[in-house]
């Protein structure tokens, strides 16, 4: 699916890959406990593993790796964007409004944008 | 792990917290079964954590330190991914463990952040985390939805149904999106659209999050679940998707 929408050759996966993945750090309720110093600390993994493949995007699957992911980008100044893949199917197939660009990066946020005079 | 951490001193030990995990596992999660390679603790993000890695608390566990376990903070750093049990050559299911040892402090001396989540959910039929009430998220939905049909006239038939009897798909939704940043259930609607696909929201139980269950508190867990398994039903929809 992602490399349908992003193209074969921008798809980098990470690595170690599936099963033997690291898990972001905002599952479990994490988020939610209070320990956030150690919640980064559990994090490292997962952003070193993000930088390490180069890409300009990180894409999350759900709501809570995508909270920890983009707290992780800008903690540990990776800065990288972190994105909803229904945003990335959106803009390739040519419907994403401006209003539905909160985490496109700056290099995206004005690509073929839908209904560009409705922005507010 | 140092040898002083580790107490062999008391003889009348009877593992109880470890026996009651076990009576609860299937196979007793294996938990008898650890070789002590160190595999799982190796590859885990929260080793090193309040000063705990996977190996050392089952062992703690083995050996009956229940006291200790109480009084740490780790089951909460543990996020239950199951890396551990992928790569355990024995198998044995250490997030299991650990989320039973979440249920050893009483509901109050847990993490605040997650029990306030979880009394959230409890306030209403929403099953919200953030306590949104089922009708302030039928107006944001509706009143969204209207003004995307008009902004964007190729999607004037776009529909985010609600209560739709018979739909096939239900689908929840992270409170996130309609309590802070609306226009981010679009996309996903869109997508929905052009598919052809036949779903629907539940007035009730439409919440995909669920801190109940994060919280180790099983009957607010269970509530928590009947309501929006129970919605479903109601619906008749064949397929429950989980967005979370
Ligand atoms: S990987 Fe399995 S067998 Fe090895 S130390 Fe961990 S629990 Fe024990
Ligand atoms: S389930 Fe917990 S103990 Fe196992 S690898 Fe994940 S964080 Fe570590």
């Amino acid at each position: 699916m992602v490399k349908s929408v992003v193209g074969e050759e921008n798809f980098i996966d990470m690595q170690p890959n599936r099963s033997n993945n690291y898990c972001c750090g905002g599952g479990g309720g994490f988020l939610q406990s209070g320990f956030k110093e150690q919640r980064l600390e559990y994090g490292k993994m997962k952003d070193s593993q993000i930088k390490d493949t180069g890409a300009d995007y990180c894409i999350a699957g759900c709501h809570n790796c995508h909270a920890q992911i983009h707290e992780l980008s800008e903690h540990y100044g990776g800065n990288y964007p972190v994105v909803h893949l229904w945003t990335l199917i959106c803009l390739s197939l040519g419907i994403l409004g401006p209003n539905e660009r909160e985490y496109l990066g700056d290099d995206l946020k004005e690509v073929n944008v839908f209904h560009p005079e409705t922005a507010f | 792990m140092t040898l002083a951490a580790i107490k062999l001193g008391k003889k009348n030990r009877k593992n109880i917290f470890l026996n009651k995990v076990k009576k609860l596992l299937p196979e007793g999660g294996n938990l008898n079964a650890c070789l002590t390679c160190g595999a799982c603790a190796s590859g885990c993000p929260a080793t090193g954590l309040g000063d705990m890695d996977p190996r050392k608390f089952l062992r703690m566990a083995a050996l009956g330190m229940d006291e200790e376990i109480i009084k740490s903070d780790w089951p909460w750093m543990c996020t239950m991914c199951q890396r551990c049990v992928y790569v355990c050559p024995m198998q044995i299911d250490i997030p299991q463990l650990i989320f039973n040892a979440r249920t050893l402090r009483p509901r109050d001396e847990r993490p605040k952040g997650i029990r306030d989540s979880c009394d959230m959910a409890l306030r209403n039929e929403s099953t919200s985390a953030m306590g949104t009430s089922p009708q302030d998220f039928e107006f944001v939905v509706q009143d969204v939805l209207e003004e995307y049909q008009e902004a964007q006239p190729e999607f004037a038939d776009m529909q985010a149904p609600i209560d739709k009897k018979g739909a096939q798909f239900f689908l929840n939704q992270n409170s996130r999106e309609p309590v802070t940043e609306p226009d981010e259930m679009v996309p996903l609607w869109k997508i929905l659209h052009l598919a052809g696909v036949d779903w629907t929201y539940g007035s009730r139980g439409w919440a995909g999050e669920n801190y109940c269950m994060f919280l180790a508190d099983n009957d607010s867990w269970e509530t928590v679940t009947s309501q929006t398994v129970g919605q479903a039903n109601k619906l008749k929809s064949k397929t429950f998707l989980n967005t979370e």
